[in-house]
């Protein structure tokens, strides 16, 4: 879908990735999350030590909020920072069965997943995607002041702009011609 | 996998995570066989322990789509593969996790319902055994053929194609132990193979699971 | 050269696409040969009258029943080692003419079993083998078309060919074990030479030799079939491309 695509981003430091829908936003973030493999270059430095969010918050309805937090700190045996839903403003919905949530609510238990996963190299897909506005600057606040200020790296693909002042590159021109080598299909050709 | 195990069992057993189906589908099919063959103590005592064994094969295939369908669905499921469990674990954790809540009930309820079909004392006692031995290989199978279909429409169905036919060496060892205790046989071979494929499954299919669940994913 | 150069599609199909008509022209005058041999030249067996002459289509066909598995086993394995396209297709275009080879085993045996047992079907483990086997090569090809990507089912159906070699052989022993004793004076034997005399062995070798011809012109041609379909998706999905991204 895409070639060319190059960049390196330095602990501590964030990238934003531009383009329009369809263009393979999604499909460059699996890759470095090691979901699948491009079909040439290489991704260095993810792999053990990256954290994935995609569109969906994976959240079960039937696990409540702290329970969801909990298991994830548990499947990565890290702590769970009691702080997190300070960060997040979940305080009030701790106990609250996942499913009632609304959808920022969701959202929010999502994005509190990246929290507690203690991952240097957080990858978000559409992180903003039904939060309102001060919510997105809470997140915000957490890329900033939690993650990067400990030295994480954070590579968003976003279309809003979250006043992080990151670096941004834009995958349009790098929209692979149709011609393209790659993919299965090359060798029917 | 100890997370994911909690995780799994703790869904299954809150309301909407279908824990209790699959027993109560085993329950309606061993009442429904005597209404199909008749009344008659002797055929039904002689035919129990292949009944409760099939009717325990379909029971645990019922849940199997929900393995990893559910995961799917939300999301999960490649969170759980970025995840520090590797897929293998998972698979592993999954399958345990199917046991525990559909498996195992079914094991302690089959001497129960082997009452309504006449089974003798020793043949449930055997039945009982024949069944812890078998059902975690059924689990482990089923959940191989969740991760083959995960994500395909009509999975459920073609699941149980793709399922049914790598129970049969299950089914025969497992009846077949039940059968000759019931009967006052040796039990010692059948009950030997059994525990052989159970323990090949568990070594080997979680990796088949993995390699599915990577491709599914990719 | 190396063997694996006939792995690239194109080759594939310029090769072999010249031989398929020949192949099936051998095969049919191979088979009738074989069969017209066996079925009016040869002896009628003491024991079983001329209801031995289905051997010719069902022993053969068995064969080729287990084969096929066989052949599809080792295509999945050079796919997923060395994800030739044209391996992967091979295995799917040999599945459903495995099925087919299953399916007349599994007739003619019953068709034989009538006079021979007194009934249609007995729940013999041979006959019982070949059941299971037919119901794997079902949940195989069923795998097949319920996955749109082709990459993605060809991955699947490999690793479920693997898994799936491994109990159908494990089924093949447990219906031994099963049906132990149940059949053994009636367990027809025929297909091991000891058991038959020459008279009744050569026209079958012949049979035999036909069905492999058989199977081997069906599969070229149904994987030239599977070959082309995969390039007519790939250039349709060019074209595709193209019309998204204005020139």
């Amino acid at each position: 879908m895409l070639e060319g695509v190059s960049f390196r981003v330095a602990p501590g430091r964030g990238l934003v990735l531009r383009g329009p829908n369809g263009i393979g936003k999604t499909t460059l973030l699996r890759a470095i999350a090691g979901l699948q493999p491009p079909l040439s270059g290489r991704v260095e430095g993810a792999g053990e030590r990256a954290g994935y969010a995609s569109h969906a918050d994976g959240i079960k309805p039937a696990l409540t909020v702290a329970e969801t937090l909990g298991f994830w700190a548990d499947l990565y045996r890290a702590e769970l920072p009691e702080a997190v839903y300070d960060w997040f403003d979940l305080a009030d919905l701790r106990d609250r069965p996942a499913g009632t949530l609304s959808a920022g609510q969701g959202r929010r238990l999502g994005l509190a997943r990246l929290a507690v996963i203690g991952r240097e190299v957080l990858l978000l897909d559409e992180p903003t995607v039904s939060l309102d506005a001060a919510s997105v600057r809470r997140f915000a606040a957490f890329i900033r002041d939690r993650h990067l200020a400990q030295g994480g790296i954070a590579v968003l693909a976003t279309h809003i702009d979250l006043g992080l002042e990151l670096p941004e590159i834009d995958l349009t021109p790098h929209r692979a011609a149709p011609e393209a080598r790659g993919g299965s299909d090359e060798a029917f050709l | 996998m100890r997370a994911v195990l909690g995780r799994d069992l703790r869904l299954a057993v809150r309301a909407g995570g279908g824990f209790g189906l699959g027993l109560a589908f085993f329950l309606i099919v061993v009442v429904l066989v005597p209404f199909g063959v008749g009344p008659e103590t002797e055929i039904l005592s002689r035919i129990a322990p292949g009944i409760l064994w099939v009717a325990a094969l379909l029971a645990a295939l019922l849940s199997l789509d929900r393995i990893f369908a559910l995961d799917h669905e939300d999301g999960s499921l490649p969170l759980l593969a970025t995840a520090p469990l590797p897929l293998e674990g998972l698979a592993l954790a999954k399958a345990l996790a199917h046991w525990l809540t559909t498996g195992l009930p079914l094991v302690v309820a089959a001497p129960i319902l082997g009452v309504l079909l006449h089974l003798s004392g020793p043949g449930m006692l055997w039945l009982l055994v024949s069944l812890a031995i078998g059902t975690p290989a059924l689990s482990l199978i089923g959940t191989f053929g969740a991760a083959l279909t995960v994500g395909l429409r009509r999975g459920g169905l073609l699941l149980s194609l793709i399922v049914l036919p790598l129970y049969v060496p299950v089914l025969i060892f497992g009846a077949e132990a039940a059968r000759r205790g019931a009967d006052g046989l040796s039990v010692a071979t059948p009950l030997l193979l059994l525990g052989g494929i159970g323990l090949g499954c568990a070594a080997l299919l979680p990796f088949a699971a993995a390699a599915a669940l990577r491709v599914t994913l990719r | 050269m190396s063997i694996w150069s006939y792995a690239n599609p194109r080759k594939f199909l310029d090769t072999t696409g010249p031989w398929v008509p020949w192949l099936m022209w051998l095969s049919a005058a191979v088979l009738a040969v074989g069969l017209v041999w066996g079925f009016f030249f040869t002896p009628e067996a003491e024991r079983f009258g001329s209801s031995v002459k289905i051997i010719y289509l069902h022993v053969p066909s068995a064969l080729m029943a287990i084969n096929a598995w066989l052949m599809m086993l080792v295509a999945s394995l050079i796919w997923l080692i060395r994800r030739h396209h044209v391996s992967a297709l091979a295995a799917r275009a040999a599945a459903p003419v495995g099925m087919v080879m299953t399916l007349i085993a599994l007739v003619t045996g019953a068709i034989w079993g009538q006079p021979m047992w007194g009934t249609w079907w007995a729940w013999d483990p041979r006959l019982t083998s070949f059941l299971i086997l037919f119901l794997f090569y079902l949940g195989y090809i069923a795998l097949w078309t319920a996955i749109p990507d082709p990459d993605q089912a060809a991955d699947l159906t490999s690793v479920l060919c693997l898994v799936g070699s491994v109990f159908a052989l494990m089924s093949r022993y447990a219906v031994n074990f099963w049906n132990q004793g149940l059949h053994q004076g009636a367990s027809l034997s025929l297909d091991k030479q000891e058991n038959v005399a020459d008279v009744f062995w050569v026209p079958l070798l012949v049979c035999m030799a036909g069905f492999v011809l058989l199977f081997v012109a069906l599969v070229l041609l149904r994987t030239g079939t599977e070959i082309r379909l995969r390039r007519i998706r790939a250039l349709r999905a060019r074209a595709r491309r193209a019309e998204t991204v204005p020139a």
